[in-house]
Protein backbone atom coordinates (compact mmCIF):
# COMPACT_ATOMS: atom_id res chain seq x y z
CA UNK A 1 0.00 0.00 0.00
CA UNK A 2 3.05 2.18 -0.30
CA UNK A 3 2.20 5.40 -2.02
CA UNK A 4 4.39 7.30 -4.41
CA UNK A 5 4.97 9.86 -1.73
CA UNK A 6 6.04 7.39 0.94
CA UNK A 7 8.39 5.75 -1.54
CA UNK A 8 10.12 9.03 -2.16
CA UNK A 9 10.30 9.62 1.57
CA UNK A 10 11.77 6.15 2.05
CA UNK A 11 14.47 6.85 -0.49
CA UNK A 12 15.30 10.05 1.29
CA UNK A 13 15.59 8.20 4.58
CA UNK A 14 17.93 5.57 3.20
CA UNK A 15 20.07 8.10 1.37
CA UNK A 16 22.32 9.27 4.24
CA UNK A 17 23.31 5.73 5.23
CA UNK A 18 24.00 4.74 1.64
CA UNK A 19 25.90 7.94 0.98
CA UNK A 20 28.29 7.71 3.95
CA UNK A 21 28.99 4.04 3.32
CA UNK A 22 29.57 4.69 -0.37
CA UNK A 23 32.05 7.45 0.40
CA UNK A 24 33.66 5.32 3.11
CA UNK A 25 34.11 2.46 0.71
CA UNK A 26 35.04 4.26 -2.47
CA UNK A 27 37.30 7.14 -1.51
CA UNK A 28 39.95 5.30 0.54
CA UNK A 29 39.78 2.22 -1.65
CA UNK A 30 40.35 4.24 -4.81
CA UNK A 31 43.26 5.98 -3.11
CA UNK A 32 44.79 2.64 -2.15
CA UNK A 33 44.28 1.45 -5.71
CA UNK A 34 45.96 4.61 -7.01
CA UNK A 35 48.94 4.27 -4.65
CA UNK A 36 49.31 0.60 -5.48
CA UNK A 37 50.36 1.58 -8.99
CA UNK A 38 52.74 4.29 -7.77
CA UNK A 39 56.25 4.25 -6.38
CA UNK A 40 55.53 6.23 -3.23
CA UNK A 41 58.06 6.31 -0.40
CA UNK A 42 57.51 9.60 1.49
CA UNK A 43 60.49 9.10 3.83
CA UNK A 44 62.84 9.20 0.86
CA UNK A 45 60.89 11.79 -1.06
CA UNK A 46 60.09 9.39 -3.88
CA UNK A 47 56.81 9.79 -5.69
CA UNK A 48 56.33 8.43 -9.18
CA UNK A 49 52.70 8.10 -10.21
CA UNK A 50 52.52 5.21 -12.62
CA UNK A 51 54.86 2.28 -12.46
CA UNK A 52 52.44 -0.38 -13.70
CA UNK A 53 52.09 -3.62 -11.83
CA UNK A 54 55.61 -3.73 -10.42
CA UNK A 55 54.41 -3.20 -6.81
CA UNK A 56 52.13 -6.19 -7.15
CA UNK A 57 54.92 -8.15 -8.72
CA UNK A 58 57.43 -7.41 -5.99
CA UNK A 59 54.86 -7.88 -3.23
CA UNK A 60 53.70 -11.27 -4.48
CA UNK A 61 57.15 -12.58 -5.38
CA UNK A 62 58.84 -11.56 -2.12
CA UNK A 63 59.50 -14.41 0.27
CA UNK A 64 57.75 -12.51 3.08
CA UNK A 65 54.47 -12.62 1.13
CA UNK A 66 54.43 -16.40 0.82
CA UNK A 67 55.43 -16.76 4.45
CA UNK A 68 52.73 -14.30 5.52
CA UNK A 69 50.09 -16.19 3.54
CA UNK A 70 51.27 -19.43 5.13
CA UNK A 71 51.17 -17.89 8.61
CA UNK A 72 47.71 -16.47 7.97
CA UNK A 73 46.41 -19.84 6.79
CA UNK A 74 47.88 -21.67 9.80
CA UNK A 75 46.52 -19.10 12.19
CA UNK A 76 43.01 -19.00 10.72
CA UNK A 77 42.81 -22.79 10.36
CA UNK A 78 44.12 -23.35 13.88
CA UNK A 79 41.71 -20.91 15.46
CA UNK A 80 38.78 -22.19 13.39
CA UNK A 81 39.44 -25.83 14.34
CA UNK A 82 39.66 -25.04 18.04
CA UNK A 83 36.63 -22.78 18.10
CA UNK A 84 34.39 -24.98 15.95
CA UNK A 85 35.18 -28.26 17.71
CA UNK A 86 35.16 -26.61 21.12
CA UNK A 87 32.06 -24.63 20.22
CA UNK A 88 30.07 -27.70 19.16
CA UNK A 89 31.07 -29.55 22.33
CA UNK A 90 30.25 -26.59 24.57
CA UNK A 91 26.95 -25.99 22.81
CA UNK A 92 25.93 -29.62 23.35
CA UNK A 93 27.15 -29.49 26.95
CA UNK A 94 25.23 -26.30 27.73
CA UNK A 95 22.11 -27.88 26.26
CA UNK A 96 22.15 -30.64 28.88
CA UNK A 97 20.05 -30.44 32.05
CA UNK A 98 22.15 -28.94 34.85
CA UNK A 99 22.12 -26.62 37.82
CA UNK A 100 23.09 -23.00 37.24
CA UNK A 101 23.02 -23.22 33.45
CA UNK A 102 22.73 -19.45 33.10
CA UNK A 103 25.86 -18.88 35.16
CA UNK A 104 27.91 -21.41 33.21
CA UNK A 105 26.77 -19.72 30.02
CA UNK A 106 27.95 -16.38 31.35
CA UNK A 107 31.33 -17.85 32.32
CA UNK A 108 31.81 -19.33 28.86
CA UNK A 109 30.87 -16.27 26.83
CA UNK A 110 32.80 -13.77 28.97
CA UNK A 111 36.07 -13.87 26.96
CA UNK A 112 34.29 -12.45 23.92
CA UNK A 113 33.77 -9.16 25.73
CA UNK A 114 37.39 -8.71 26.77
CA UNK A 115 39.12 -6.16 24.57
CA UNK A 116 41.83 -7.72 22.36
CA UNK A 117 44.72 -5.79 23.87
CA UNK A 118 43.75 -6.86 27.39
CA UNK A 119 43.40 -10.54 26.58
CA UNK A 120 46.65 -10.57 24.62
CA UNK A 121 48.58 -8.88 27.44
CA UNK A 122 47.04 -10.99 30.19
CA UNK A 123 47.94 -14.19 28.34
CA UNK A 124 51.37 -12.90 27.39
CA UNK A 125 52.42 -11.84 30.88
CA UNK A 126 50.44 -13.83 33.35
CA UNK A 127 50.29 -17.16 31.55
CA UNK A 128 52.96 -17.45 28.87
CA UNK A 129 55.78 -15.49 30.56
CA UNK A 130 58.71 -17.81 31.12
CA UNK A 131 59.73 -16.33 34.48
CA UNK A 132 56.47 -15.46 36.17
CA UNK A 133 53.72 -16.96 34.03
CA UNK A 134 51.29 -19.48 35.50
CA UNK A 135 52.20 -22.07 32.88
CA UNK A 136 55.83 -21.91 34.01
CA UNK A 137 54.78 -22.66 37.58
CA UNK A 138 52.68 -25.51 36.28
CA UNK A 139 55.62 -26.91 34.32
CA UNK A 140 57.90 -26.61 37.34
CA UNK A 141 55.26 -28.23 39.53
CA UNK A 142 55.17 -31.17 37.12
CA UNK A 143 58.97 -31.31 37.21
CA UNK A 144 59.40 -30.03 33.66
CA UNK A 145 61.59 -27.31 32.24
CA UNK A 146 59.60 -24.04 31.88
CA UNK A 147 58.73 -23.33 28.30
CA UNK A 148 59.00 -19.89 26.72
CA UNK A 149 55.75 -19.94 24.77
CA UNK A 150 55.94 -16.67 22.89
CA UNK A 151 59.45 -17.21 21.50
CA UNK A 152 59.41 -21.02 21.19
CA UNK A 153 55.87 -21.44 19.89
CA UNK A 154 54.70 -17.92 19.03
CA UNK A 155 52.15 -18.90 16.39
CA UNK A 156 50.62 -21.49 18.69
CA UNK A 157 50.48 -18.95 21.53
CA UNK A 158 48.63 -16.40 19.43
CA UNK A 159 46.26 -19.10 18.19
CA UNK A 160 45.47 -19.96 21.83
CA UNK A 161 44.81 -16.32 22.73
CA UNK A 162 42.53 -15.62 19.77
CA UNK A 163 40.77 -18.99 20.00
CA UNK A 164 40.00 -18.20 23.64
CA UNK A 165 38.40 -14.94 22.51
CA UNK A 166 36.34 -16.50 19.73
CA UNK A 167 35.26 -19.76 21.36
CA UNK A 168 32.33 -17.94 23.06
CA UNK A 169 31.11 -16.62 19.71
CA UNK A 170 31.06 -20.09 18.16
CA UNK A 171 29.49 -21.58 21.29
CA UNK A 172 26.74 -18.98 21.47
CA UNK A 173 25.73 -19.31 17.82
CA UNK A 174 25.93 -23.10 17.80
CA UNK A 175 23.94 -23.21 21.04
CA UNK A 176 21.21 -21.18 19.35
CA UNK A 177 21.22 -23.73 16.54
CA UNK A 178 21.25 -26.73 18.91
CA UNK A 179 18.27 -25.36 20.80
CA UNK A 180 16.26 -25.11 17.59
CA UNK A 181 16.69 -28.85 16.99
CA UNK A 182 13.37 -30.62 17.45
CA UNK A 183 13.51 -32.84 20.49
CA UNK A 184 10.98 -35.23 18.96
CA UNK A 185 13.40 -36.32 16.31
CA UNK A 186 16.12 -36.94 18.89
CA UNK A 187 13.74 -38.79 21.21
CA UNK A 188 12.57 -40.98 18.34
CA UNK A 189 16.20 -41.87 17.57
CA UNK A 190 16.82 -42.60 21.23
CA UNK A 191 13.77 -44.87 21.38
CA UNK A 192 15.03 -46.73 18.36
CA UNK A 193 18.19 -47.36 20.31
CA UNK A 194 20.55 -45.20 18.30
CA UNK A 195 23.70 -44.69 20.39
CA UNK A 196 24.89 -41.18 21.28
CA UNK A 197 27.61 -41.09 18.63
CA UNK A 198 25.18 -42.03 15.87
CA UNK A 199 22.62 -39.50 17.03
CA UNK A 200 25.34 -36.86 16.99
CA UNK A 201 26.64 -37.85 13.57
CA UNK A 202 23.36 -38.38 11.72
CA UNK A 203 20.99 -35.92 13.37
CA UNK A 204 22.77 -33.22 15.36
CA UNK A 205 25.73 -32.52 13.08
CA UNK A 206 23.68 -32.21 9.86
CA UNK A 207 21.32 -29.89 11.71
CA UNK A 208 24.28 -27.75 12.79
CA UNK A 209 25.98 -27.68 9.41
CA UNK A 210 24.46 -24.38 8.37
CA UNK A 211 25.33 -22.65 11.63
CA UNK A 212 28.86 -24.07 11.43
CA UNK A 213 29.23 -22.69 7.91
CA UNK A 214 28.09 -19.27 9.07
CA UNK A 215 30.48 -19.34 12.03
CA UNK A 216 33.37 -20.35 9.76
CA UNK A 217 32.67 -17.58 7.25
CA UNK A 218 32.12 -14.79 9.76
CA UNK A 219 35.10 -15.79 11.87
CA UNK A 220 37.34 -16.07 8.82
CA UNK A 221 36.49 -12.52 7.82
CA UNK A 222 37.31 -11.22 11.28
CA UNK A 223 40.34 -13.49 11.75
CA UNK A 224 41.92 -12.37 8.50
CA UNK A 225 42.33 -8.96 10.07
CA UNK A 226 43.71 -10.00 13.46
CA UNK A 227 45.92 -7.14 14.50
CA UNK A 228 46.04 -6.11 18.16
CA UNK A 229 46.90 -9.59 19.43
CA UNK A 230 50.01 -9.69 17.24
CA UNK A 231 50.81 -6.03 17.88
CA UNK A 232 51.17 -6.44 21.64
CA UNK A 233 52.65 -9.94 21.78
CA UNK A 234 55.29 -10.51 19.10
CA UNK A 235 54.92 -7.42 16.92
CA UNK A 236 55.08 -9.71 13.89
CA UNK A 237 58.36 -11.35 14.85
CA UNK A 238 59.13 -15.10 15.09
CA UNK A 239 57.01 -16.08 12.11
CA UNK A 240 53.76 -14.53 13.30
CA UNK A 241 53.53 -11.99 10.50
CA UNK A 242 50.16 -12.42 8.85
CA UNK A 243 49.15 -10.79 5.59
CA UNK A 244 47.37 -8.00 7.48
CA UNK A 245 50.43 -7.42 9.62
CA UNK A 246 52.77 -7.45 6.64
CA UNK A 247 50.71 -4.77 4.91
CA UNK A 248 50.62 -2.72 8.11
CA UNK A 249 54.41 -2.91 8.41
CA UNK A 250 54.99 -1.98 4.76
CA UNK A 251 52.65 0.99 5.00
CA UNK A 252 53.32 2.45 8.44
CA UNK A 253 56.69 1.07 9.54
CA UNK A 254 58.82 1.02 6.39
CA UNK A 255 56.63 3.68 4.73
CA UNK A 256 56.67 1.98 1.35
CA UNK A 257 53.17 3.11 0.48
CA UNK A 258 53.12 1.74 -3.07
CA UNK A 259 54.14 -1.74 -2.04
CA UNK A 260 51.89 -1.77 1.01
CA UNK A 261 48.91 -0.57 -1.01
CA UNK A 262 49.39 -3.38 -3.51
CA UNK A 263 49.36 -5.76 -0.53
CA UNK A 264 46.24 -4.06 0.79
CA UNK A 265 44.43 -4.58 -2.51
CA UNK A 266 45.42 -8.25 -2.48
CA UNK A 267 44.03 -8.56 1.08
CA UNK A 268 40.79 -6.93 -0.07
CA UNK A 269 40.46 -9.39 -2.96
CA UNK A 270 41.09 -12.41 -0.71
CA UNK A 271 38.54 -11.21 1.86
CA UNK A 272 35.99 -10.61 -0.88
CA UNK A 273 36.23 -14.18 -2.11
CA UNK A 274 35.11 -15.37 1.32
CA UNK A 275 32.56 -12.59 1.66
CA UNK A 276 30.79 -13.70 -1.53
CA UNK A 277 29.99 -17.08 0.02
CA UNK A 278 28.74 -15.48 3.21
CA UNK A 279 26.60 -13.02 1.27
CA UNK A 280 24.94 -15.88 -0.61
CA UNK A 281 23.85 -17.53 2.62
CA UNK A 282 22.66 -14.28 4.15
CA UNK A 283 20.86 -13.32 0.95
CA UNK A 284 19.04 -16.63 0.74
CA UNK A 285 17.90 -16.24 4.31
CA UNK A 286 16.54 -12.80 3.56
CA UNK A 287 13.98 -14.27 1.16
CA UNK A 288 12.19 -16.40 3.73
CA UNK B 1 14.09 -45.02 39.91
CA UNK B 2 14.30 -43.33 36.53
CA UNK B 3 14.12 -40.05 38.32
CA UNK B 4 17.10 -40.86 40.52
CA UNK B 5 19.21 -41.72 37.49
CA UNK B 6 18.30 -38.49 35.71
CA UNK B 7 19.18 -36.59 38.87
CA UNK B 8 22.56 -38.26 39.02
CA UNK B 9 23.04 -37.44 35.35
CA UNK B 10 22.12 -33.86 36.02
CA UNK B 11 24.69 -33.61 38.80
CA UNK B 12 27.30 -35.12 36.50
CA UNK B 13 26.55 -32.65 33.72
CA UNK B 14 26.59 -29.83 36.25
CA UNK B 15 30.03 -30.81 37.52
CA UNK B 16 31.45 -31.12 34.02
CA UNK B 17 29.93 -27.88 32.74
CA UNK B 18 30.98 -25.89 35.79
CA UNK B 19 34.58 -27.10 35.67
CA UNK B 20 34.93 -26.41 31.96
CA UNK B 21 33.14 -23.07 32.31
CA UNK B 22 35.48 -22.04 35.12
CA UNK B 23 38.47 -23.14 33.05
CA UNK B 24 37.41 -20.83 30.22
CA UNK B 25 36.69 -18.04 32.67
CA UNK B 26 39.92 -18.57 34.62
CA UNK B 27 42.10 -15.95 32.86
CA UNK B 28 39.56 -13.27 33.77
CA UNK B 29 39.25 -14.56 37.33
CA UNK B 30 43.02 -14.67 37.67
CA UNK B 31 43.34 -11.10 36.41
CA UNK B 32 40.69 -10.06 38.90
CA UNK B 33 42.51 -11.74 41.80
CA UNK B 34 45.90 -10.37 40.74
CA UNK B 35 44.53 -6.85 40.60
CA UNK B 36 44.06 -6.99 44.39
CA UNK B 37 47.55 -8.31 45.16
CA UNK B 38 50.75 -6.46 45.88
CA UNK B 39 53.26 -6.62 43.03
CA UNK B 40 55.38 -9.06 45.04
CA UNK B 41 52.44 -11.38 45.72
CA UNK B 42 51.43 -11.19 42.07
CA UNK B 43 54.56 -13.08 41.03
CA UNK B 44 54.90 -15.22 44.17
CA UNK B 45 56.22 -18.74 43.62
CA UNK B 46 54.11 -20.83 44.10
CA UNK B 47 51.18 -18.68 42.95
CA UNK B 48 48.74 -17.51 45.61
CA UNK B 49 45.04 -17.86 44.89
CA UNK B 50 42.85 -16.41 47.61
CA UNK B 51 44.89 -16.24 50.79
CA UNK B 52 46.66 -12.92 50.47
CA UNK B 53 46.31 -9.42 51.83
CA UNK B 54 43.73 -7.91 49.54
CA UNK B 55 44.56 -4.36 48.59
CA UNK B 56 42.93 -1.78 46.36
CA UNK B 57 46.21 0.09 46.09
CA UNK B 58 46.69 -0.89 42.42
CA UNK B 59 43.41 0.67 41.45
CA UNK B 60 44.20 3.96 43.13
CA UNK B 61 47.71 3.97 41.66
CA UNK B 62 46.45 3.34 38.15
CA UNK B 63 43.74 5.97 38.51
CA UNK B 64 46.07 8.59 39.95
CA UNK B 65 49.35 8.19 38.19
CA UNK B 66 48.72 7.40 34.60
CA UNK B 67 46.74 8.57 31.65
CA UNK B 68 44.05 6.17 32.68
CA UNK B 69 41.28 8.69 33.40
CA UNK B 70 41.85 10.32 30.01
CA UNK B 71 41.77 6.94 28.24
CA UNK B 72 38.58 5.99 30.06
CA UNK B 73 36.95 9.30 29.11
CA UNK B 74 38.05 8.80 25.51
CA UNK B 75 36.65 5.26 25.41
CA UNK B 76 33.30 6.43 26.72
CA UNK B 77 33.06 9.40 24.37
CA UNK B 78 34.14 7.40 21.33
CA UNK B 79 31.93 4.37 22.01
CA UNK B 80 28.85 6.38 22.92
CA UNK B 81 29.42 9.05 20.28
CA UNK B 82 29.88 6.64 17.40
CA UNK B 83 26.82 4.70 18.55
CA UNK B 84 24.57 7.75 18.72
CA UNK B 85 25.76 8.98 15.33
CA UNK B 86 25.23 5.53 13.86
CA UNK B 87 21.72 5.23 15.31
CA UNK B 88 20.74 8.65 13.98
CA UNK B 89 21.76 7.64 10.46
CA UNK B 90 20.56 4.04 10.66
CA UNK B 91 17.08 4.37 12.19
CA UNK B 92 15.51 6.18 9.21
CA UNK B 93 17.23 3.85 6.75
CA UNK B 94 16.18 0.68 8.57
CA UNK B 95 12.67 2.02 9.06
CA UNK B 96 12.28 2.76 5.36
CA UNK B 97 13.67 -0.61 4.31
CA UNK B 98 11.45 -2.52 6.73
CA UNK B 99 8.18 -0.72 6.03
CA UNK B 100 8.48 0.59 2.50
CA UNK B 101 10.50 -2.19 0.88
CA UNK B 102 11.34 -1.64 -2.77
CA UNK B 103 12.73 -3.91 -5.43
CA UNK B 104 16.28 -3.11 -4.50
CA UNK B 105 15.97 -3.19 -0.70
CA UNK B 106 17.59 -6.59 -0.42
CA UNK B 107 20.48 -5.55 -2.65
CA UNK B 108 21.06 -2.39 -0.63
CA UNK B 109 21.11 -4.38 2.61
CA UNK B 110 23.55 -6.92 1.24
CA UNK B 111 25.74 -4.21 -0.22
CA UNK B 112 25.85 -2.49 3.17
CA UNK B 113 26.95 -5.73 4.77
CA UNK B 114 29.61 -6.21 2.14
CA UNK B 115 31.26 -2.94 3.20
CA UNK B 116 31.75 -4.56 6.61
CA UNK B 117 33.85 -7.26 4.94
CA UNK B 118 36.41 -4.77 3.66
CA UNK B 119 39.71 -5.49 5.44
CA UNK B 120 40.73 -2.41 7.37
CA UNK B 121 44.34 -2.73 6.32
CA UNK B 122 43.31 -2.17 2.71
CA UNK B 123 42.36 1.42 3.44
CA UNK B 124 44.86 2.13 6.22
CA UNK B 125 47.15 4.57 4.50
CA UNK B 126 44.47 6.66 2.77
CA UNK B 127 42.75 7.09 6.10
CA UNK B 128 45.94 8.18 7.84
CA UNK B 129 46.60 10.56 4.97
CA UNK B 130 43.08 12.01 4.94
CA UNK B 131 43.13 12.39 8.72
CA UNK B 132 46.42 14.28 8.62
CA UNK B 133 45.23 16.39 5.71
CA UNK B 134 42.04 17.34 7.56
CA UNK B 135 44.03 17.88 10.75
CA UNK B 136 41.95 15.39 12.73
CA UNK B 137 44.62 12.78 13.46
CA UNK B 138 44.51 11.67 17.09
CA UNK B 139 41.13 13.30 17.67
CA UNK B 140 37.98 11.82 19.19
CA UNK B 141 35.97 13.11 16.27
CA UNK B 142 37.96 11.01 13.80
CA UNK B 143 37.43 7.84 15.82
CA UNK B 144 33.75 8.57 16.35
CA UNK B 145 33.28 8.85 12.59
CA UNK B 146 35.45 5.85 11.66
CA UNK B 147 33.93 3.53 14.25
CA UNK B 148 30.45 4.69 13.26
CA UNK B 149 31.23 3.79 9.64
CA UNK B 150 32.62 0.34 10.37
CA UNK B 151 29.64 -0.53 12.58
CA UNK B 152 26.90 1.16 10.56
CA UNK B 153 26.13 -1.99 8.50
CA UNK B 154 25.57 -3.98 11.70
CA UNK B 155 23.36 -1.26 13.18
CA UNK B 156 21.22 -0.96 10.04
CA UNK B 157 20.96 -4.72 9.81
CA UNK B 158 19.96 -5.26 13.43
CA UNK B 159 17.40 -2.46 13.38
CA UNK B 160 15.98 -3.81 10.12
CA UNK B 161 15.43 -7.27 11.60
CA UNK B 162 13.79 -5.76 14.69
CA UNK B 163 11.58 -3.39 12.71
CA UNK B 164 10.47 -6.17 10.40
CA UNK B 165 8.97 -7.96 13.38
CA UNK B 166 6.61 -5.06 14.00
CA UNK B 167 3.31 -6.04 12.34
CA UNK B 168 2.53 -3.86 9.34
CA UNK B 169 -1.22 -3.96 10.06
CA UNK B 170 -0.76 -1.66 13.00
CA UNK B 171 0.80 0.92 10.72
CA UNK B 172 -1.97 0.53 8.18
CA UNK B 173 -4.58 0.95 10.89
CA UNK B 174 -2.88 4.10 12.03
CA UNK B 175 -2.81 5.37 8.45
CA UNK B 176 -6.51 4.60 8.02
CA UNK B 177 -7.19 6.66 11.10
CA UNK B 178 -5.51 9.50 9.29
CA UNK B 179 -2.22 9.51 11.13
CA UNK B 180 0.45 11.51 9.35
CA UNK B 181 3.86 10.04 8.66
CA UNK B 182 5.23 12.05 11.54
CA UNK B 183 2.71 10.91 14.11
CA UNK B 184 2.93 7.39 12.74
CA UNK B 185 6.61 7.30 13.57
CA UNK B 186 6.30 9.19 16.82
CA UNK B 187 3.33 7.51 18.48
CA UNK B 188 2.96 4.13 16.85
CA UNK B 189 6.37 2.99 15.76
CA UNK B 190 8.75 4.41 18.31
CA UNK B 191 7.26 2.73 21.39
CA UNK B 192 7.32 -0.63 19.59
CA UNK B 193 10.80 -0.14 18.22
CA UNK B 194 12.47 1.04 21.41
CA UNK B 195 13.51 -2.40 22.77
CA UNK B 196 15.19 -3.24 19.46
CA UNK B 197 16.93 0.13 19.35
CA UNK B 198 18.12 -0.33 22.92
CA UNK B 199 19.69 -3.73 22.19
CA UNK B 200 21.30 -2.37 19.06
CA UNK B 201 22.83 0.47 21.06
CA UNK B 202 24.12 -1.98 23.65
CA UNK B 203 25.82 -4.27 21.14
CA UNK B 204 27.28 -1.38 19.24
CA UNK B 205 28.81 0.18 22.34
CA UNK B 206 30.46 -3.17 23.07
CA UNK B 207 31.86 -3.43 19.55
CA UNK B 208 33.12 0.16 19.54
CA UNK B 209 34.64 -0.17 23.01
CA UNK B 210 36.68 -3.21 22.01
CA UNK B 211 37.72 -2.12 18.51
CA UNK B 212 41.50 -2.44 18.39
CA UNK B 213 42.75 -1.65 14.92
CA UNK B 214 41.74 1.93 14.19
CA UNK B 215 41.83 2.96 17.83
CA UNK B 216 45.47 1.87 18.06
CA UNK B 217 46.67 3.19 14.73
CA UNK B 218 44.81 6.51 14.52
CA UNK B 219 45.61 7.79 18.01
CA UNK B 220 48.72 8.70 19.94
CA UNK B 221 47.82 10.26 23.31
CA UNK B 222 45.04 12.84 23.23
CA UNK B 223 42.30 10.63 21.82
CA UNK B 224 43.78 7.27 22.86
CA UNK B 225 41.05 5.08 24.36
CA UNK B 226 41.57 2.13 26.71
CA UNK B 227 42.55 -0.32 23.94
CA UNK B 228 45.54 1.85 23.08
CA UNK B 229 46.29 2.66 26.72
CA UNK B 230 46.46 -1.02 27.64
CA UNK B 231 48.61 -1.75 24.58
CA UNK B 232 51.21 0.65 26.00
CA UNK B 233 51.75 -1.86 28.81
CA UNK B 234 53.24 -4.33 26.33
CA UNK B 235 56.82 -3.07 26.68
CA UNK B 236 57.78 -3.22 30.38
CA UNK B 237 58.57 -6.53 32.06
CA UNK B 238 58.81 -7.41 35.71
CA UNK B 239 56.96 -5.88 38.63
CA UNK B 240 53.78 -4.62 37.02
CA UNK B 241 51.35 -7.52 36.92
CA UNK B 242 49.10 -6.20 39.66
CA UNK B 243 48.78 -2.78 38.05
CA UNK B 244 48.27 -4.25 34.60
CA UNK B 245 45.50 -6.39 36.10
CA UNK B 246 43.83 -3.46 37.80
CA UNK B 247 43.92 -1.41 34.59
CA UNK B 248 42.58 -4.41 32.64
CA UNK B 249 39.74 -5.11 35.04
CA UNK B 250 38.62 -1.50 34.91
CA UNK B 251 38.79 -1.59 31.11
CA UNK B 252 36.69 -4.73 30.71
CA UNK B 253 34.27 -4.63 33.64
CA UNK B 254 31.62 -2.29 32.21
CA UNK B 255 31.57 -4.13 28.89
CA UNK B 256 31.48 -7.55 30.53
CA UNK B 257 28.37 -6.52 32.41
CA UNK B 258 26.75 -5.07 29.30
CA UNK B 259 27.75 -8.14 27.32
CA UNK B 260 26.01 -10.47 29.71
CA UNK B 261 22.80 -8.59 29.11
CA UNK B 262 23.11 -8.75 25.34
CA UNK B 263 23.91 -12.43 24.68
CA UNK B 264 20.91 -12.94 22.44
CA UNK B 265 21.41 -9.74 20.48
CA UNK B 266 24.97 -10.82 19.84
CA UNK B 267 23.81 -13.76 17.77
CA UNK B 268 21.36 -11.62 15.84
CA UNK B 269 23.79 -8.77 15.32
CA UNK B 270 26.83 -10.75 14.29
CA UNK B 271 25.30 -13.41 12.08
CA UNK B 272 23.14 -10.96 10.11
CA UNK B 273 20.11 -13.13 10.72
CA UNK B 274 21.69 -16.20 9.15
CA UNK B 275 21.26 -18.19 12.36
CA UNK B 276 18.01 -18.09 14.27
Amino acid sequence: MATQQSKAAARLMIAPAVFVLLVWMLVPLCMTLYFSFADYRPMRGVFETWIGFSNYESFVTSSSFLRAVGTTLWMVTGILSITIIGGVLFALLLDQPMFGQGIVRILVIAPFFVMPTVSALVWKNMFFNVDNGLFSYLYKFLGLQPFDFLSQAPLFSIIVIVAWQWLPFATLILLTAVQSLSSEQLEAAEMDGAPGIKRFWYIILPHLSRAITVVILIQTIFLLSIFAEIFVTTNGAFGTRTLTYLVYQRVLESQNIGLGSAGGIIAVILANIIAIFLMRIVGKNLDN
Amino acid sequence: MARAISRRKKIMWTALAWSLGLLIFFPILWTFLTSFKSEATAIADPPVFFMFDWTTENYTTVLERSNYPLALTNSIIIAVGSTILGIVIAVPAAWAMAFVPGKRTKDVLLWMLSTKMLPAVGVLYPLVLLAKWLGVMDSRLLLIVVLMLINLPIIVWMLYTYFREIPGEILEAARMDGASLKSEILYVLTPMALPGIASTILLNIILAWNEAFWTILLTTVDAAPLTKFIASFSAPEGLFYAKLSAASIMAIAPILIMGWFSQKQLVRGLTFGAVK
